[in-house]
């Protein structure tokens, strides 16, 4: 049992070696980061919607690589609903993107800032 | 006749036993209320509005209450002797919040009907009918919507006073009690555009306010102590404590139970006008006539004088209450008369007159004397209502010309000698003339005064009140409805006003404001060749005159019916709670026990005046002071001729005999025309230091209060107005911000963590 365990955790399949999941963890977080910096920096709506979606990723590939190191499935699960829910959203949202565009003819998210205190 | 002698009957001749009254009782308060309710829908369908109808309505429907009150008495008079008969509408208070005694407030419209309220009913009535009927035509000048509201109020007036008349506990009388004073206040302001009814409105509602605030924490302290409100249970519950005053400890009556008749005693001077809250009840004649010969004389103003009698148990048991009532009611007596004596107006003469009598009434029930009280408001009741009702005839006839200068010889004149043989009847019972019915009701009192000891100096007090009365009263009838033939009319038309007395200026003051010293206005006789013309009052008018004038020489009949229980009424006093007190003969001591003087038995019951019987001797004396007072008046103001008596000398309508020896008076008469300043007083000692506190008051809540709550509102807004800059709407600032709140709550999860 704990030599399963061990192997589980270890990285499976065996081949790829010294996989760990401090590996996993650092790609999700190196695309969280990349997200954000995108989101902060970049002006079109559909870059930026890029991002966050980038950042949902990165979220899920950590859920995974949990549900994998601890062998419990709900992780994994969980992820299957976010993917859903991401692709509804995203249908959604490039939806509205496409038009804040047709009012402005513009990307940029500078143009709507009417909504200030 | 028997010597007559005060005495508290032993406590079983308190009848506290009561029975079932007949259903049909309680329709006499309920007519008039659904008179109220028809005179307003009336006045909401436009084809019947401005007809007489209202005023039909309310006559027909008081006459067959005041035919109830007939039939009750008549079937029930004989029970009242062993107590009072009960019927009980629906129950209307019942709350229980334990099951100890004094857990339970029980009270229930009930009407209780006993010696007492059945007199009252009697009158209230029977003179609110034949008053309808006088107002029918009175008020006919103001058909329409004026007319529906005045007989609303006028029958909701007589609902209220069978309520509280007839209530068979405090809180149904205090309900009635609010809603006379409420009628009473709609009433006075039925001219609500003439501003100056509008502020004796307000006036009489405060004054009033005043005096009930003291009866409603008399009835809150009556059920604290006693537990109950309802007079069935109540009297009995009071008599341990009078049998320790008989005996003479009073250390054993709480102060509690003492402090209900003074609390009580206030409620009745605000209502029935005395000496401190008087002032609001001769501004009440801005009303329309009627409404002042109804409520304003003969029947609202009387409620004191009824409660004092209802709960003279109550009284009973303080050894001061009932002589600062006395000294209260001889003063009142005494002051509106010699004010009395100084206006010009003739129904403001009539209601200082009312104020001056009711002082009287106050007196008689203070000397133990409720019979006296009651057979004065008896009386009163009727020749109140006669002069009253006189003068308001001469008041329409004359373009409300009310001025005793400015008119003269009026019962000569074609049409009014109905008025001026009323206005005469009314005035020799006002002064006591002998054998007329105010002369039997006032001697009662005054003798009253001279048994009673401790009280001489107020009986020399009221002798001297009676004949100023009989000078002022025929001061009005010698220069108004005797002498040569003048009149001026007054300033109100009824063909083109919307509100008939509008512009009447209703002021007892001269124009001049100066009174006797300034030179009186000079009438120009108005004759047939200017364009008005006096109108005579017409049918309605002359008949209830007529009836009034009879019925107010008959109430002395009264006196001689049952002579052996002091008369009618003094036998329907008797079988009353009020009975605690009543006039009878042996037993004195109680009575001077009760209040402590150490009379033996043989002195009081030989208690003399001039060595006779003070109430024989009493006949004399104030047979006499009123005659005096009459010729007087016949010296000073009556014109040339028999009119005058053979001694008068006036020959114009605006000067007599007086206005050359007022002047030798000095200031006095000036002071009494200007009512002894009593209003400025009031105005000085009360209303200005309440003004000056309620500026500060108004300052304080204009900067503490008000500055508090501005804070509270200013605060969040100054605060949000410094945070709505973060608020910026560009998207990335607030992923920044986000982001940055972010790397903060990591960085601190590390530190804690690592």
């Amino acid at each position: 049992m704990s030599e399963l365990v061990l192997l589980a955790q270890s990285g499976f399949p065996a081949p790829m070696g010294g996989l760990t999941l401090a590996h996993y963890l650092f790609v999700s977080a190196a695309m969280f980061v990349l997200g954000v910096i995108g989101f902060l920096t970049r002006r079109n709506l559909i870059i930026m919607f890029l991002c966050t979606e980038m950042m949902f990723q990165a979220a899920g590939l950590a859920l995974i690589a949990f549900s994998r190191f601890w062998l419990n499935q709900t992780g994994q699960t969980f992820v299957i609903f976010v993917i859903t829910i991401a692709a509804a959203e995203a249908a959604l949202a490039l939806a509205l993107v496409v038009l804040l565009f047709r009012k402005r003819e513009s990307l940029s998210a500078d143009e709507w800032s009417e909504m200030s205190g | 006749m028997t010597g007559l002698t005060p005495v508290i009957l032993a406590s079983t001749g308190s009848p506290a036993a009561t029975h079932q009254g007949a259903w049909w009782m309680a329709l006499i308060p309920f007519l008039p209320l659904l008179s109220c309710v028809l005179c307003g829908l009336v006045a909401c369908v436009r084809p019947i509005r401005s007809t007489k109808l209202p005023a039909w309505i309310t006559v027909v429907s008081l006459g067959v209450s005041f035919a109830l009150m007939l039939a009750t008495y008549g079937q029930q008079r004989e029970g009242w002797a062993s107590g009072a008969s009960v019927t009980t509408a629906w129950e209307w208070i019942h709350l229980s919040w334990g099951h100890e005694p004094g857990q339970t407030l029980i009270a229930n419209f009930g009407f209780y009907m006993d010696g007492l309220s059945g007199l009252w009913m009697l009158f209230v009535t029977g003179l609110g009918t034949l008053i309808a009927l006088y107002a029918s035509e009175y008020m006919a000048h103001d058909k329409g919507l004026g007319y529906c509201r005045f007989f609303a109020a006028f029958s909701l007036f007589v609902f209220s006073m069978a309520c509280l008349v007839m209530g068979d506990n405090l809180i149904l009388l205090y309900l009635g009690w609010e809603g006379v004073g409420l009628c009473s206040y709609l009433l006075i302001g039925y001219f609500y555009k003439k501003p100056s009814a509008v502020a004796a409105a307000k006036k009489a509602f405060i004054m009033n306010r005043i005096g009930d605030l003291g009866l409603a924490l008399g009835v809150m302290l009556t059920f604290f102590h006693f537990g109950t409100v309802q007079y069935a249970e109540l009297f009995p519950l009071v008599q341990p404590h009078i049998d320790s005053l008989k005996a003479g400890r009073v250390e054993d009556i709480p102060l509690l139970v003492q402090a209900i008749p003074v609390l009580l005693m206030i409620g009745a001077f605000g209502k029935s006008a005395q000496l401190p809250l008087y002032v609001w009840l001769p501004d009440a004649m801005e009303g329309p006539t009627p409404v002042s010969a109804l409520i304003h004389a003969a029947t609202m103003v009387t409620a004191g004088v009824y409660l004092i009698a209802r709960t003279m148990p109550l009284f009973l048991v303080s050894e001061w209450a009932l002589p600062v009532v006395a000294w209260v009611g001889a003063l009142t007596a005494l002051l509106a008369a010699t004010i009395g004596m100084a206006q010009f107006d003739i129904k403001r003469i009539m209601a200082y007159s009312t104020v001056s009598q009711l002082g009287y009434m106050f007196a008689g029930l203070a000397f133990l004397s409720s019979t006296g009280a009651a057979f004065h408001v008896f009386t009163h009741a009727f020749f109140k209502a006669t002069l009253f009702l006189c003068c308001g005839a001469v008041m329409h006839g004359f373009a409300g010309q009310l001025d005793l200068r400015r008119l003269s010889g009026v019962m000569f004149m074609r049409g009014w000698l109905i008025v001026g043989v009323a206005m005469l009847v009314g005035c020799l019972n006002l002064s006591g003339f002998p054998f007329t019915a105010g002369f039997f009701s006032k001697d009662m009192i005054l003798a009253e005064a001279f048994v009673t000891p401790g009280y001489q100096l107020l009986g020399w007090i009221l002798i001297l009140t009676a004949g100023l009365t009989a000078y002022y009263t025929f001061r009005v009838f010698f220069r108004v409805f005797v002498g040569p033939r003048l009149f001026e009319p007054g300033d109100e038309v009824h063909a083109d006003d919307d509100h008939g007395h509008a512009d009447h200026a209703h002021d007892g003051h001269a124009p001049a404001g100066d009174g006797h010293s300034a030179e009186p206005p000079t009438p120009q006789p108005h004759d047939a060749d200017h364009s008005f013309h006096p109108h005579p009052p017409g049918w309605a008018i002359n008949t209830v005159l007529a009836l009034l004038a009879v019925l107010s020489l008959a109430a002395a009949g009264a006196y001689f019916i049952e002579q052996d229980r002091h008369g009618w009424v003094g036998s329907m006093v008797h079988d009353s709670t009020a009975a605690q007190v009543s006039i009878g003969e042996g037993e004195h001591a109680v009575h001077a026990a009760a209040f402590r003087h150490d009379l033996t038995h043989e002195e009081h019951a030989h208690a003399t005046l001039l060595g006779m019987n003070p109430h024989d001797v009493m006949y004399f004396v104030s047979a006499i002071v009123g005659v005096i007072g009459i010729l007087i008046a016949a010296a000073l103001h009556g014109p040339k001729g028999i009119g005058g008596l053979m001694i008068g000398s006036r020959t114009e309508a605006a000067r007599s005999r007086a206005d050359e020896l007022l002047p030798r008076l000095g200031p006095i008469p000036r002071w009494a025309q200007h009512k002894w300043f009593v209003d400025e007083f009031y105005e000085f000692l009360i209303r200005r230091p309440l003004y000056v506190a309620s500026c500060i008051f108004h300052l304080i809540d204009a900067l503490l209060v008000d500055g508090l709550v501005n804070l509270f509102g200013w605060l969040p807004r100054r605060m949000g107005k410094s945070a709505r800059r973060a608020q910026s709407g560009v998207l990335h600032q607030y992923a920044g911000q986000m982001a940055g709140g972010l790397v903060i709550v990591l960085f601190i999860v590390l530190l804690l963590t690592a």
